[in-house]
């Protein structure tokens, strides 16, 4: 698996742009986390890769198929390939968690099978399959908006894994998730990239997660790639170029009101050099 | 965890296929099946009792194009008409609305449960019964009948039509309020109409402000069809055009109404947002 | 301690239910209000004699339906079956043209913002225009007949029914939406999937309250020629059988009040 990004570019009207030119590359397997404080362009990153946001420029490849350029139904045959969790998991809540499961096979049936709920018998063998991977056999006929947090979550994976993709695309999947069940759903994306072999790239604002759980952390600010390489290499320096001095500790509530903690007050004045450093070797 | 690649049919992999159905809103297979045949056979029926003159019918498009061609341009020349008949629409809806309220309100009380002993709200709930089942313009022939043609036939008519829509909601709307405020208010000694101004009132005040300005709005279209029947307004202006084949004038009164209709609804919502 | 306060520091607590702004606000209010029932009540050409004659009036025309005659009761019976008919109909007739419509209307569904205004405006005007009115217009095309009253209550329908199917559609959870688009599903399983389930409830209950409404509605049609009973109330009440007319009278409330038990319970079925 390889996925190419080539100078990616998207504003959101005449501010500043959200993505500047951004170049990455993701190969292999494993998992690729993407830090940043809010407004960095996270989200807008990862859903220009399966389109759900247009780019305004720039190109992204998925294994040789320029998916930039593709249209209708090319389009929507290529997002087969690209599965995808979000932070408020987007289960269709008043359907049975089957029919969530099974929704994810929506690229790869036909109208009347879809509107039936005919699918083949192989895809419902492997809903089964799955459901008990992730500990949820006994919903399969549950109601999505009766479930917790932590059980949506688990669904939504199944409904990616169904696409049988590529490359996994996690959006902030643990932002609405007590610490707990958070570490549960980390520990399942390690599984789903260790043992069925499928590459991961994560939104996550919880620095220590990523450090724990993941193989590549990129670190982005107003759109820039201020970091790129392992959890090891992520240092405080580093942290700071990120977030912009801002506190990276704390809960997102808590980073965003930009510095609450006492605790790194000193440490911030010797950031803000480093972080200048940072800026001028990158200019 | 260990992952297989996942799912082929089972039978290739010496384990048993899983058997999974949709899940369906009635459970019991002879209603699933037999609801929708039941209601194909209604369907037949129904339209087999219409008694269609297919002739009548087919002849209908070309006379259509006929209508629709006299009827544009519309004429609005005889404007005199069209002035006094939408006011006088105006006036009848202005008038029933406020009767209407007016008598709402006592009614209201009368027909919520919580307010009332037990079966005088049966007698309340009785009279909006009766106000709400038949259609404006059948009460409008009855008190066209009662008092004459004429507007005031139109205006009770529509205090009736009032009193079932507004009498309705405002009961219901009594029936849930808090009542803790009307024990308070007891508690203090206070005489039944004292707790009413004090612990009721204030509590449907806003729904009935809302209410009211609905059902202006509602007054204002039903004022234009009540005079179909003779009760007043633009509705016989609208009816005579057609009966003399006025096709022009009709549109004319017609696009009017619209109009009317259109910026009543957006005044009255825009009221309405605003006090909420 | 608390004492008793002066009669200076009572002035001083000088509490007023509303501010003068509200007040002067209140009396605005009452003022137009007034102004507007006078110019009503001058405007309107009542024949005031006839206005205090009234309550006679009215106490000698119940006296003349009463007892209410159920001699017919067969004729009105068939002939009220036809009434409900026709509602139910033309409510399932409206849903052709509605559904679509409120598609187009919707503005997070509708294919360009065009047609979100095209939209909108045939759900107005078909608002607009009353039933009765409808129903005149098609008589003028198709003749008398339970056909008009069909296509009348129809159309009045489409505009009810779209209207608040579109407001539906606009209130959906664009989440779930978003998730099918990225499982690769085209536009119609997109909307089968992260549409419709979230609209079905806000759909039936539209719908079934439209039927009780539109039951209502398909009594008078017969009075312009349009089918129902409205026909057999005329020709009563011409021909001055008051106590046929409150028979059909009562036969007309027992059909409403059981269709409105009927569409409650349904629609308190369908609102889980």
């Amino acid at each position: 698996m390889e996925l190419n990004i080539e100078n990616l570019t998207k504003s959101y009207g005449r501010g500043q742009p959200v993505l500047n030119g951004l170049n990455l590359t993701v190969d292999g397997s494993g998992i690729t986390a993407i830090i940043g404080s809010s407004g960095a362009g996270k989200s807008t990153l990862l859903r220009c890769i399966n389109r759900l946001i247009e780019p305004d420029s720039g190109t992204v490849r998925l294994n040789d198929v320029e998916l930039t350029a593709l249209k209708g139904a090319a389009l929507r045959k290529a997002r087969r390939s690209i599965g995808m969790i979000f932070q408020s998991f987007n289960l269709l809540d008043r359907l049975t968690v089957m029919e969530n499961v099974l929704a994810g096979r929506l690229g790869y049936v036909n109208f009347w099978q879809a509107s039936s709920r005919r699918y083949p018998q192989a895809d419902i063998n492997r809903a089964y399959e799955l459901l008990e991977l992730v500990g949820m056999e006994e919903f399969v006929n549950q109601r999505a908006s009766r479930l917790s947090g932590g059980q949506r979550q688990r669904v939504g994976v199944v409904r990616a894994l169904m696409q049988q993709p590529s490359i996994l695309l996690a959006d902030e999947p643990t932002a609405s998730l007590d610490p707990r069940t958070s570490l549960q759903i980390m520990e399942l994306l390690q599984d789903i990239a260790g043992n069925l072999g499928l590459p991961v790239i994560i939104n996550i604002h919880n620095v220590d997660q990523a450090r724990t759980y993941t193989d590549r952390i990129v670190g982005l600010r107003y759109g820039h790639i201020m970091f790129d390489g392992t959890p090891a290499d992520l240092d405080d320096a580093a942290l700071d170029a990120i977030y912009d001095g801002k506190d990276w500790n704390e809960d997102p509530g808590e980073a965003e009101s930009g510095g609450a903690g006492g605790s790194r007050g000193s440490g911030g004045a010797g950031g803000k050099d480093a972080k200048r450093e940072l800026e001028g070797a990158r200019a | 965890m260990q992952a297989q690649a996942p799912g082929s049919a089972g039978a290739a992999q010496g384990r048993p296929d899983y058997r999974w159905k949709r899940p369906q809103f009635f459970t019991n297979p002879y209603v699933r099946w037999g609801l929708p045949v039941a209601g194909l056979a209604y369907l037949l029926w129904a339209i087999s009792t219409l008694s269609i003159n297919w002739n009548r019918v087919s002849a209908g498009i070309p006379r259509a194009g006929r209508i629709f061609g006299n009827a544009w341009p519309p004429d609005f020349s005889r404007s005199n008409l069209i002035i006094s008949g939408f006011t006088e629409s105006i006036q009848i809806a202005l008038l029933a609305t406020a009767l209407g309220l007016l008598i709402s309100v006592p009614i209201a009380l009368l027909a919520a449960k919580n307010i009332m002993p037990r079966g005088l709200h049966w007698f309340g709930r009785g009279i909006i019964i009766v106000a709400r089942s038949f259609h404006p313009v059948i009460v409008a022939i009855i008190f066209v009948k009662a008092v004459g043609l004429g507007p005031f036939a139109g205006v009770l008519t529509l205090t009736v039509y009032s009193l079932g829509f507004v009498g309705k909601l405002l009961a219901e709307a009594i029936e849930e309020i808090d009542e803790g405020q009307v024990e308070a208010m007891r508690a203090t000694g206070a005489g039944f109409i004292k707790v009413l101004l004090y612990a009721v009132f204030p509590q449907i005040l806003p729904r009935q402000v809302g209410l009211s300005i609905y059902q202006l709005d509602s007054n204002l279209r039903a004022s234009a069809v009540v005079g179909v029947v003779g009760a007043g307004g633009i509705g016989g202006t609208l009816m005579n055009s057609f009966r003399r084949f006025d096709y022009d004038f009709a549109l004319a009164i017609l696009l009017l109404i619209i109009a009317i209709i259109l910026v009543s609804e957006a005044i009255s919502g825009r009221l309405r947002s605003g006090l909420s | 301690m608390i004492r008793d306060p002066s009669l200076q520091e009572l002035k001083r607590y000088n509490w007023r239910r509303f501010t003068p702004a509200q007040r002067m606000g209140r009396y605005v209010a009452y003022l137009l209000t007034v102004i507007a029932l006078v110019w009503t009540i001058r405007g309107l050409d009542i024949y005031w004699p006839w206005v205090w004659d009234s309550p006679v009036q009215m106490a000698d025309l119940f006296r003349r339906m009463y007892p209410p005659d159920f001699a017919n009761m067969r004729e009105i019976l068939r002939v009220l079956m036809e009434t409900i008919n026709i509602a139910t109909l033309a409510t399932l007739l409206s849903l052709f043209f509605a559904i679509p419509t409120a598609y187009i209307a919707a503005r997070n569904t509708s294919p360009h913002p065009l047609l979100v205004w095209v939209g909108r405006f045939i759900l107005v005007s078909s608002r607009s225009v009353n039933t009765i009115i409808w129903a005149l217009l098609f008589v003028a095309i198709f003749g008398p007949g339970a056909v008009a009253g069909v296509l009348a209550v129809a159309f009045r329908s489409v505009g009810f029914i779209g209207k608040l199917m579109a407001e539906a559609v606009e209130e959906i959870d664009p989440a779930q939406v978003e998730a099918m688009k990225a499982t690769g599903a085209g536009p119609g399983k997109v909307l089968m999937y992260g549409i419709v389930p979230q609209v079905m409830p806000a759909f039936f209950a539209v719908t079934i309250l439209r039927w009780d409404i539109n039951i209502r509605e398909s009594t008078v049609l017969g009075l312009v020629g349009a089918g129902g009973i409205g026909l057999i109330l005329q020709g009563s009440i011409d021909m001055f059988a008051w106590r046929q007319v409150a028979a059909i009278l009562i036969a007309i409330m027992v059909v409403v009040v059981l269709a409105e038990i009927v569409s409650a319970w349904l629609r308190s079925k369908v609102l889980d």
